[in-house]
């Protein structure tokens, strides 16, 4: 098995997940641990086979672009956190400048 | 009625006998669900496969059903991560706690098209990851068979409450062998049809590519009425096939003469504990001592599967969760310094254990610079995998193997080490992986590391959109 290095913290941040200095702990070696049984894969010659991203040859099966009812915006909001005058309440999101 | 016995015995009944019984008037709906409700206080306590039942929701559903519909009147447990409007959807994550989904599932539409009632919302690992049911937020869900153990996982709760016929039947969903590998360590039936065979629309995504719904039954009769109700084509889900759905019960009785039944080497080297292989032997013989022909076959990208899966799987899952923000639906931590800070902390705090590593896992293998390493490759060998069933199933009519390495572990028996445990998915993930369908069936039972002797599954893999063969060797293969 050979060392891979994941800089735990960097990656979280991208995933937008802060962790404790526990959980990085935790969490370094066990990552590691299956990135290094995942560098398995580098071994294998694919020069000419095709990826799959589906398991079955599968066509977006598109539906007529037709217009029809969706959910009311009662039930959207209904599992907002925060909400006012119709619509979902968040921090401000631009600053002054 | 209520001395009828037909009425004490309702909950370990199959969905074929209970539809004989209310058609012949012998018990109502209504008496079924107040049955499974007493059940359920019963028993639940020990197994903890229930999070929540709506019963009176459901004894209005039962009072308008119509009893000439093929499931007419048959309640089915669903897990935590399907959608049933004006009820709880957590996925078993404190991210979505208080969440209520404001509208159906497909599959949920299409039960109630066939008269079945939605009742019950089963345990699971948070977001349908893990093996064992331990993951949840809320609950461990514990073996019927014996409550020291695991009951598999991630549809733990659906397989607990079938066994503890506190369910008459469920519905699960199976990534890398979510319903399978759970059924096989409850000793219940659990189907994963073909990738696009059910909709998943209203199903929280895991892995989109990976993901399917599915039935854990009593029996191979009852998992084939369940999917001849909920497959099919959905104009909501483009990845959902428009191929017409088979008649799955017809073919049920014709039995496995003159079928090929494949045995993957690669599926019984080392490591199987000594009672799984022996059940699954004893199985396969009398298979063919019922005229099917068993031949040797090959699968030999098997020991890759593990490996592609924890790259492709993590990496869909890192994408699809990235729609729990804390801004639109469920948690929303308290007094963020700005968005930023919000979405992080709200995460954060939602979020358990293994979903956040599979998260980190899947953010870095889809990372600038190490995406052609790690998902670009995963993608190609997901190809040879593939071509090693095609290539299969030119030779053979079904594939017969373990479901899982070993029976039941004990509950907190769990290494440090993740791939320990990503280990007990090792015979499933790949039928996922080529979007095969796949079948456990209960085979025996035996001792594993002392106490009670434990359920041993038997897995049959079937060609793209095979169901019909599968439920008909499954149901020649079903112990009395």
């Amino acid at each position: 098995m050979s060392q891979v290095h994941i800089d735990v913290r960097y990656v979280a941040n991208l995933a937008r997940l802060e962790l404790t200095d526990a959980e990085v702990a935790t969490f370094q070696p066990q990552l590691e641990s299956i990135l290094g049984y995942v560098e398995a894969l580098s071994k294998l010659d694919v020069t000419r086979i095709d990826p799959s991203a589906h398991g079955t040859p599968v066509f977006g099966n598109m539906r007529d672009d037709v217009p029809h009812p969706s959910l009311s915006q009662e039930a959207v909001l209904q599992n907002a956190p925060d909400q006012a005058q119709g619509q979902i309440r968040v921090p401000k999101v631009v600053t002054d400048a | 009625m209520p001395n009828n016995p037909l009425v004490f015995n309702s909950c370990s009944m199959t969905i074929t006998q209970l539809r004989q019984a209310l058609l012949a008037g012998e018990i109502t709906p209504a008496a079924i669900l107040e049955k499974l409700v007493g059940e359920i206080a019963i028993r639940d306590g020990r197994t903890g496969a229930y999070l929540s039942y709506p019963l009176e929701a459901a004894l209005a559903e039962a009072a308008g059903v119509d009893l000439s519909l093929p499931l007419g009147g048959i309640p089915i447990a669903i897990k935590d991560n399907i959608s049933v409007l004006g009820q709880p959807c957590t996925c078993g994550s404190k991210f979505l706690e208080n969440y209520i989904s404001p509208y159906d599932a497909t599959v949920i539409r299409k039960l109630r098209a066939a008269g079945a009632i939605p009742f019950g919302r089963m345990n699971q690992d948070e977001f349908a990851m893990g093996s064992a049911t331990e993951n949840s937020a809320f609950q461990v869900t514990r073996n019927p068979h014996d409550p020291l153990r695991i009951p598999g996982g991630s549809s733990g709760g659906s397989a607990a409450a079938v066994a503890d016929f506190t369910a008459i039947a469920a519905l699960g969903s199976d990534t890398g062998g979510s319903i399978r590998q759970p059924a096989s360590h409850c000793g219940i039936v659990g189907l994963k049809p073909t990738y696009g065979r059910v909709s998943r629309y209203g199903l929280v995504a895991f892995a989109s590519s990976l993901d399917q719904i599915g039935p854990l039954t009593q029996s191979v009769e009852d998992a084939a009425r369940i999917l001849q109700a909920i497959a099919g084509a959905d104009p909501h889900d483009s990845t959902c096939l428009d191929t017409p759905v088979p008649d799955y019960l017809s073919g049920l009785q014709d039995g496995v003469k003159g079928l090929k039944l494949g045995i993957p080497k690669e599926y019984f080297g080392e490591g199987i504990h000594p009672g799984v292989r022996r059940n699954v032997e004893a199985a396969i013989q009398r298979l063919a001592a019922q005229g099917a022909e068993i031949i040797d076959i090959s699968l030999p990208h098997t020991e890759h599967a593990l490996a592609t899966y924890y790259v492709i799987a993590p990496a869909e899952a890192s994408s699809n969760l990235s729609r729990f923000d804390g801004i639109r639906y469920g948690h929303r931590a308290a007094n963020p310094t700005d968005i930023l800070d919000l979405y992080k902390k709200s995460r954060e705090e939602g979020f358990g254990p293994e979903v956040k590593r599979r998260i980190i896992l899947g953010t870095w293998v889809l990372s600038s610079g190490y995406y052609d390493t790690y998902y670009g490759k995963a993608q190609k060998i997901r190809s040879l995998i593939r071509s090693d069933f095609e290539n299969a199933f030119q030779q053979v009519d079904a594939i017969l193997s373990p479901v899982a390495p070993t029976p039941a572990r004990r509950i907190g028996s769990v290494s440090d080490d993740p791939i320990q445990e990503y280990l007990s998915d090792i015979f499933t993930l790949a039928a996922n992986l080529a979007g095969i369908p796949g079948i456990s069936i209960p085979c025996g039972l035996t001792d594993f590391d002392g106490g009670t002797d434990l359920p041993v599954g038997l897995q049959i893999l079937g060609p793209h959109l095979g169901e019909a063969v599968l439920l008909q060797i499954a149901k020649a293969a079903e112990m009395d």
